[in-house]
């Protein structure tokens, strides 16, 4: 899951075009889901996925966008639908190419 | 096998001790942390006390987001053992190794040489009566059941069995254990299954024969238990929770105290046992699991 990409000329702190994240996401979770979802769905209505599935989504957007959620990010919310997590990767400066410098260290 | 005690710490309350690193030691132990109260694992593999800090990390993680945990709240120091003689000094000791009538009164007869008597001791077991594991210790009773569900960190009713031996003073020490964990115990009396899974385990095994026989696949008894009857998870998913290991065991004992038919494993169970196929934990069972290397 580590991204190895070498783009680090994007700005520290910028973070990754919306579009990118949610089609990314939306990737992710098809493929461990076997179902597809829509951006704004809440992914953990009835019927939907487990709290054991959430923490499943903290560790990929840790991953692949290089940023730590901890304190009061680390919230069910933040998690609920594809809208709400690429809110979070942008408030916490994340992007793919910060994930490859981590990965990197 | 790390002991890292801490001289400096100024923690001064005696240490809850949880035997058994697996998913129940290590889920009651993120529980015990994470409510601020100083744990000791022990665990006789080297392996899974190197692994458990980080799933007890994971567990806290977990707890944190779904807030069951107290806001603001300090946690707990963990430290880890290899042997039951660590248990001395115990606040009080929960056994949570493998569901085997056996070892589990084997190790609880460890503990309970380690420890003061009086030292609450609690079996944290889902159906092995606990009269038949209070032969086994010198004062039975210490000896109380818990009934954890997993997680047991998210889940917050447990069931608390009081055995014919059990004594009033260990009933209001888990009591207070539980309060102190943020749990409610509701008190059962002893004998195979106790309530949950006299009930439960019947139900799940039958559904794992309604799959074997081919009436429907473990999506569509989930779909209609979970849509038609309101039974959350559904209950081959609620198996791979429970790990089919453990349930096969937990069948087993069932099965063998109370010789009911509908508690003899089923063989599609016993065969995803023997092909390694242990649920959610193994990243296979009724369903696939396809979660990277990081199963809580």
């Amino acid at each position: 899951m580590t991204q190895t990409s070498d783009q680090a000329g994007s700005a520290a702190g910028t973070g990754q075009d919306a579009p990118g994240i949610a089609d990314e996401l939306l990737g992710f979770l098809a493929a461990r889901t076997k179902s597809t979802w829509e951006h704004d769905q809440d992914l953990f209505a009835v019927g939907g996925m487990s709290s054991l599935f959430a923490m499943q989504l903290v560790v990929h957007l840790e991953k692949t966008y290089g940023v730590t959620i901890s304190g009061a990010d680390l919230m069910l919310d933040n998690f609920r639908t594809v809208d709400a997590m690429v809110r979070l990767v942008h408030k916490l400066g994340g992007s793919r190419a910060s994930a490859g410098a981590t990965a990197g260290e | 096998m790390t002991d890292n005690t801490d001289s400096t710490d100024n923690n001064a309350e005696d240490p809850l001790v949880v035997v058994g690193a697996g998913v129940m030691g290590t889920a009651i132990a993120a529980l015990a942390v994470g409510h601020g109260h100083p744990v000791r694992l022990i665990d006789h593999s080297p392996e899974a006390c190197a692994a458990a800090p980080e799933r007890i990390e994971l567990h806290l993680r977990t707890a944190r987001m779904m807030g069951a945990l107290p806001a603001g709240g300090r946690l707990g120091r963990l430290t880890t053992a290899g042997t039951p003689d660590a248990a001395a000094g115990a606040a009080a000791v929960i056994e949570a190794v493998t569901e085997d009538p056996g070892e589990k009164a084997a190790v609880l007869a460890e503990l309970a040489a380690a420890v003061r008597p009086g030292t609450l001791l609690v079996s944290n077991t889902s159906g092995v009566p606990i009269e038949e594991m209070a032969g086994a210790v010198p004062h039975p009773e210490d000896l109380v059941g818990v009934h954890f569900m997993n997680p047991a960190y998210l889940i917050r009713t447990v069931e608390v069995i009081l055995g014919p031996r059990s004594g009033a003073a260990a009933a209001t020490a888990v009591r207070e254990l539980l309060a102190g964990l943020g749990r409610e115990g509701i008190v059962v009396g002893d004998g195979p299954g106790f309530v949950t899974s006299r009930l439960l385990h019947r139900m799940l095994n039958d559904a794992i024969e309604v799959v074997r026989e081919g009436r429907a696949g473990p999506e569509t008894v989930d779909a209609l238990m979970r849509h038609c009857i309101g039974h959350r998870t559904g209950p081959l998913a609620t198996a791979d929770l429970i790990g089919l290991d453990n349930l096969a065991d937990s069948l087993r004992v069932l099965h063998e105290r109370t010789g009911d038919a509908a508690f003899r494993p089923s063989e599609l169970l016993l065969e995803k046992v023997r092909r390694g196929e242990l649920g959610r934990k193994s990243g296979r069972g009724f369903y696939t699991y396809d979660y990277e290397e990081i199963t809580p």
